[in-house]
């Protein structure tokens, strides 16, 4: 298959041989499960359960709430000890309402939905139903609520559902595994996904660096007709849908917008997976494939773990810290975000754990900046990241949307790149929350705008109505009045 | 020569006539700079830049005799578009560490006598006569008015927490350079 070259990007050490070859282990049930109510992008679904409540394994435990939103279930049997402010796995390390769980060691199931017997001769909505009734969000990491995803062939003409396997951060391993180890249930979902979409063609892009994950893909799909495996170059951020897309297909989504608006939608190996498990078997999503790695963990493994399990419980079966770590990293170390501590749950969206060395971190203090232009030359959205910093260090926001901050896609190659150490990313992390953040407070104003005009309205209205029942109400005792004269001068 | 002179002499006093005639005529009562400003504002007349509502301030900026920064309710986001629209550089540095609020009811306290209800202009207070009334906090753009009228102070002001939903990165450090 013809590949297409995409521009910029970088290649750092994927360090991947720490956990490539451990298979994946599932965790002995721990002592308390936390699952947090906001997991995915959207509205926090809303509890079901109270403290004291007893829950079968895959029992909903909080129904979503609104159009994107999606609910959580139980991981295991067990009982609800409370239903709490617990920090969340969020570099802030804000509370968030969550679900504690006591595991009762049963793991025994609750009642679950049918199997989809033939879900190729299903409807496509009883498809996206079910996608939606488990809880089914992105497992790359952004964690949209994939249903919603699926209804983007209703609106959009499609022509690939590209299944995105190239796992371009450096140390992480799950989907590496998952494709190794589940081939034949990442195809499966990937059909079913598919033909919820309506998409003709499944492409499957794997970076060339993974090469028993090709070829475990490929024999899995050798059966089936239009699949095709694709080794894609080893080129970070090639995992990002957008650049996954131009290299298969040579389009360049435009910005603020979708891939679907150019036909194809991107769905990451471990929810096509997920949705296997929910469509075949009518298992929502519980637990996920997590990689343990980074030169502080003991012995780096993928793990496959029960969604709410504390961070801390991970790290201790992964042997625990054999050195002080420099940097706790939720997700990969270009694009993930720092841990406020190991108290935190294990979420949908939780790709890796990295526990990384001073050496690993490799910190420097920031120096000036030298006009080298390597930032520009590397950026895979052809932004200017040199510029676009100078403007946000001046607080001119809109100086920077105006050059494109906002199709920005945080990969962080201009911050590895930068020989003076300058935290390219950071500034366009800021600027990107600081201007939806004006963006909230502009249609604050305008509602105020909206309901105290709604409010004025209203009253001018009622004094005017006043008014037409007090002129009414002396027209009447006026012609009252004279009648009664009339009468008068008739009796005299 | 002299024709010529004289017609243009004519023709330019009779256009000057003209232009003086319609300046006179068709003037424009509002100053559209004003208007412009005043629906910048939120609009809720809440006084609280001390000026008896919105048109009177707008007025006033129009004028350079007002700070852009005296809209409690409107926040940073107004003052930087008044600033804007003005051609002039505010300090927003107020503003930064002004956290937005909203007003909660004590139900322990309130008398039901509608007298907030009656004097919030987003109606965002709801309750009957008698009956406790209660703020919908979405709604409620932290004008204090209420804060002001209530007879028995069972509203006092909240400060709109840091939530998940809310919260973005700080500005890298002022060092860097």
């Amino acid at each position: 298959m013809k590949l297409f070259p995409v521009r910029g990007g970088i290649h750092p050490e994927y360090r991947k041989e720490g956990s490539s070859e451990k298979a994946i282990v599932a965790l002995p049930l721990p002592r308390a499960l936390y699952i947090p109510l906001q997991q995915h992008i959207g509205a926090p679904a809303e509890a079901l359960v109270a403290a004291g409540d007893t829950v079968g394994k895959g029992q909903v435990i909080a129904r979503a709430q609104g159009a994107v939103s999606a609910p959580q279930h139980a991981p295991t049997s067990g009982r609800v000890t409370a239903v709490t402010e617990i920090a969340a796995p969020h570099p802030s390390g804000l509370a968030q309402m969550t679900i504690v769980i006591e595991p009762d060691g049963q793991d025994a199931w609750a009642d679950l939905p049918a199997p989809i017997a033939d879900p190729f001769a299903a409807d496509p909505q009883a498809i996206k139903d079910r996608v939606a009734q488990s809880g089914i969000v992105g497992m790359g990491g952004a964690a949209f609520p994939s249903a919603v995803k699926l209804n983007l062939g209703t609106q959009h003409e499609l022509e690939i559902l590209l299944i995105n396997g190239a796992e371009c951060e450096p140390y992480l391993t799950c989907d590496d595994r998952v494709m190794r180890e589940h081939a034949d249930e990442v195809i499966d979902g990937a059909r079913i996904m598919a033909h919820a979409l309506g998409a003709p063609r499944i492409v499957i892009g794997i970076e060339s660096n993974k090469p028993q994950a090709i070829a475990a893909m490929t024999r899995a799909a050798a059966a089936v007709a239009n699949v095709e495996v694709v080794g894609v170059p080893v080129q970070y951020p090639m995992g990002s849908e957008r650049h996954l897309t131009q290299a298969i297909t040579g389009r360049e989504t435009p910005a603020r917008k979708l891939t679907a608006d150019i036909g194809v939608v991107v769905h990451n190996v471990a929810t096509a997976r997920a949705v296997h498990h929910a469509v075949r078997f009518g298992r929502p999503l519980i637990s996920r494939v997590i990689t343990v790695s980074g030169g502080a963990i003991a012995e780096p493994k993928n793990v496959e773990a029960p969604i709410g399990t504390l961070i801390f419980d991970l790290v201790v079966f992964c042997g625990g810290l054999k050195s002080e770590p420099k940097r706790l990293v939720n997700g990969g170390p270009m694009m993930g975000q720092p841990l406020p501590s190991l108290e935190v749950p294990v979420v949908k969206g939780t790709s890796g754990v990295l526990a990384l060395t001073a050496a690993e971190a490799n910190e420097h203090p920031t120096g000036p900046c030298i006009r080298c232009g390597t930032c520009i030359t590397i950026c895979p959205c052809g932004l200017s990241p040199v510029e676009m910093a100078s403007y946000i260090r001046k607080d001119n926001l809109d100086g920077a949307q105006k050059i494109g901050v906002q199709d920005c896609v945080s990969c962080g190659s201009c911050s590895y790149v930068c020989p003076s150490h300058i935290p390219l990313v950071h500034f366009f992390n800021y600027a990107k929350g600081a201007l939806a953040a004006q963006d909230r407070e502009r249609r604050r104003s305008d509602r105020v705008k909206t309901l105290s005009e709604a409010r004025t309205i209203r009253l001018e209205k009622a004094a005017e109505a006043k008014r037409a029942a007090m002129a009414a109400r002396k027209a009447q005792s006026a012609s009252t009045a004279a009648a009664s004269t009339a009468d008068d001068k008739a009796s005299a | 020569m002299l024709i010529a002179v004289g017609s243009l002499t004519v023709m330019g006093v009779a256009l000057g006539g003209i232009l003086g005639v319609a300046a006179r005529l068709l003037h424009v009562e509002e100053d559209p700079l004003e208007v412009e400003l005043q629906g910048m504002l939120p609009g809720s007349q809440c006084g609280q830049c001390g000026f008896v509502g919105c048109s009177q301030y707008a007025a006033a900026l129009a004028k350079h005799e007002a700070p852009v920064t005296a809209c409690a309710p409107g926040g940073k986001a107004v003052a930087e578009a008044l600033a804007k629209r003005l051609g002039i550089s505010a300090d927003l540095s107020e503003h930064e560490d002004q956290v937005p609020e909203y007003a909660v009811i004590d139900e322990d306290l309130c008398i039901g006598c509608m007298r907030c209800i009656q004097d919030c202009s987003v109606d965002a207070i709801v309750g009957a006569n008698k009956q406790v009334h209660t703020v919908i906090a979405e709604v409620c753009h932290g004008c204090t008015k209420c804060f002001a009228i209530c007879p028995t102070e069972a509203i006092h002001m909240c400060k709109v927490p840091v939530t998940l939903g809310n919260w973005h990165w700080a500005k890298p450090g002022a060092e860097l350079h």
